[in-house]
């Protein structure tokens, strides 16, 4: 599988040693914190509400068994023994001491990882779908294009001093999982007469101004991608705005300008640099292509886990909930849940953490993904050997069987530790999970996104929620306010607002009346919550959330 | 006219150690909100926050937080105080760990 080619153990020690240094003059007094902070962020490490936080980097969210290793032996070392993944496919530690802090280094380089964060505004690590190489429905892996686009755009003149910082999803399928257009730029990729292309996007982003990235090509030849790239990013540049923070974004640019004339400018800086460019980077693609070559996926049959099926009820509701199609029919990729009702979205125990490594190494080829729906996904599994893993899981209390059902909540750290929230979003997550277990309900509603953030930076993607809930700060007091009917798969949409917020404490009751509006109002069972909002519109939910009072009012 | 000042405490975090600390009027650092020097006059105010950011070895971020006189010592206003007294809600770590054991 994929080693990290970019992983340059000298350049990677010589940082770590780098930063201890740091860290001795820090203390000793030689640094200032002034000087001190931007070195610290730099080396992935925040000074959180209650104590430092380390965030280390998994590229493309692959991570390998050994890896999966270290990390929790970092977790049971240096920290309280868990580890929280993000939404952008980064393991958080929330405990570290900053004395020890360069023996995690260290010890992350043993394995090929690193906390280096790129900063400043540069093309930031491109993302891509946790599926990536392995569901079925796909054209293609799209983790090679990622690397090259990063190896491309790191040591680039041009993309250093961009008015803002750039992100960039690729997915592989239709069926977006990467979020890609709520990002800068996005890339679908897609087949036409036989040729494989990209349909490009430009102008998305969640954060302040929450925006859809609208289609900039329907059909980019492969061979044309960095080209195309470069003339967007050379667009932006020159159009961009540099006089406000806020407005600097490329979706403000594209927004501003209209897409058209975006269009035409990046096509006219297109073709006047496209013959400049002369096959290299296709060259270095297929090198690239290589290093992420598929394992030797091992031929099974697939009768005893059909006989499985029948005869275990929880494996059955299991397999039906956390299996995805995978390219091969004898494989299945599997997304272990770490949403075990009324545990925190996204941790896992330093126990766990060794569970999936050994699975990963027993039976997945040692490969292991992590989403940015905060689980943890198993790529590459054989299904005769999935009655096995499954009851490896249930014994970790990795099995919760929700996977894009409610309790499935992605939810930002918010103010349990985030420096910069406004409120909380943990605890509802955990209140929202195991209030509607309790109830019994969570199956009856099915498939539902909800998801928070804990304040307007929107790292819990709650505008594309099909429920999203922001927590607010409300003249000192948490309030909670609900967005419906946002979408992240290919039909995105950022939800809109219900109305007034809602105190901590009716935050649950709250959602709870907008899912048994949509009980009693969907067409039959097959409708998802999110197709009857489309059909129905926001009105009966919105009464469902605040009554006939709010219209006389 | 100038709005009346509220009284605060100097609260920072521990640069080895990264928790949250306050100042005691004796200038140390305590763990325990109520062991905080409560502040009750501006200038004071001024003062002992200046005092704090001559310590860059022992602290990180000093700011003056809003407070108010309670039965055991000084007490927290917002709640993003109170969370900082405590540690997070979804583990009983930080300073309730401590206050548990
Ligand atoms: S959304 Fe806000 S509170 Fe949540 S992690 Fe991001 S910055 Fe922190």
């Amino acid at each position: 599988m994929y080693k990290y080619s970019d992983f340059d153990e000298a350049f990677v020690r010589e940082r770590a040693a780098q930063f201890r240094g740091q860290v001795e003059r820090r203390l000793s007094g030689a640094l200032t914190e002034d000087e001190f902070r931007p070195l610290r962020l730099m080396n992935g490490l925040y000074l959180q509400l209650h104590a430092y936080m380390l965030r280390v980097a998994i590229p493309y969210g692959t991570l390998r068994a050994d890896q999966m290793r270290q990390l929790a032996h970092i977790a049971e070392t240096w920290d309280k023994g868990y580890g929280h993944f993000t939404t952008r496919q980064n393991i958080q530690f929330n405990w570290p001491k900053l004395t020890d802090v360069p023996d995690i280094i260290d010890a992350l380089a043993d394995v090929q990882m690193h906390a280096i964060q790129t900063s400043g505004n540069t093309i930031r690590n491109v993302t891509t779908d946790a599926f990536a190489g392995a569901a079925a429905d796909e054209i293609a892996d799209p983790r090679p294009v990622a690397e090259l686009i990063r190896q491309w755009s790191t040591d680039h003149a041009e993309f250093q001093f961009l008015p803002r910082k750039f992100k960039i999803a690729i997915t592989g399928s239709a069926d977006d999982r990467a979020v890609i257009r709520a990002h800068d730029v996005g890339l679908q990729i897609v087949e036409k007469d036989g040729e494989t292309g990209f349909r490009v996007f430009v102008g998305g982003g969640l954060g302040r101004t929450p925006m859809v990235g609208q289609e900039l090509r329907a059909f980019l030849p492969k061979a044309d991608l960095l080209p195309y790239l470069e003339a967007i990013v050379s667009t932006y540049n020159l159009m961009g705005r540099r006089d406000n923070k806020y407005k600097a974004r490329i979706k403000i640019t594209v927004f501003e300008n209209g897409i058209d004339a975006f269009r035409a400018a990046t096509e006219e800086e297109f073709a006047r640099i496209r013959p400049s460019f002369e096959g290299v980077d296709q060259a270095m693609l297929r090198e690239i292509e290589a290093q992420f070559a598929l394992p030797d996926f091992e031929a099974a049959p697939v009768e005893f886990y059909e006989r499985a099926l029948e005869v275990d009820p929880l494996f059955r509701s299991w397999a039906s909930q956390n299996l995805t199609a995978h390219r091969r029919a004898d494989h299945a990729i599997v997304t272990v849940s770490l949403k075990a009702h009324g545990e925190t979205p996204g941790d896992a125990s330093a126990e766990q953490m060794r569970v999936l490594a050994e699975i990963a190494e027993r039976y997945g080829y040692g490969e292991l993904r992590i989403s940015h729906e905060q689980n943890v996904v198993l790529p590459h599994l054989r299904k005769a050997d999935l009655p096995a893993v499954h009851a490896q899981l249930l014994r970790a209390g990795l099995a919760t069987a929700n996977v894009g059902l409610l309790s499935d909540i992605i939810a930002c750290p918010g103010m349990d530790y985030c420096a910069l929230a406004t409120a909380r979003s943990i605890p509802v997550a955990q209140e929202l999970a195991t209030h509607f277990r309790k109830i019994g309900l969570e199956e009856e509603i099915g498939a539902l996104k909800i998801k928070i953030s804990g304040c307007i930076n929107a790292c819990g993607h709650h505008h594309v929620g099909h429920i999203g809930i922001l927590g607010l700060d409300r003249a000192g007091v948490e309030n909670y306010q609900i967005t419906l009917g946002g979408d992240a798969g290919p039909a995105t949409t950022i939800g809109e607002r219900a109305g007034p917020g809602f105190a901590y404490d009716e935050v649950v009751p709250a959602i709870e009346r907008i899912l048994r509006a949509y009980l009693a109002l969907r067409a039959d069972r097959a409708e998802s919550f999110i197709e009857a909002f489309r059909r129905l519109g926001p009105a009966p939910f919105k009464e469902a959330l605040y009554g006939e009072a709010r219209d006389a009012a | 006219m100038s709005r009346k000042f509220t009284p605060k405490v100097v609260t920072a975090n521990d640069l080895r150690m990264g928790d949250v600390v306050y100042m005691t009027a004796a200038g140390s650092w305590t763990r325990d909100h109520a062991e905080a020097e409560l502040i009750e006059d501006e200038a004071h105010g001024e003062l002992r926050l200046l005092a704090a950011l001559g310590q860059p070895g022992v602290v990180v971020g000093p700011y003056l937080a809003e407070a108010r006189a309670g039965a055991n010592g000084p007490e927290p206003v917002h709640f993003r105080e109170v969370f900082r007294t405590r540690g997070p809600s979804n583990y009983p770590h930080g300073k309730q760990e401590a206050a548990h054991v």
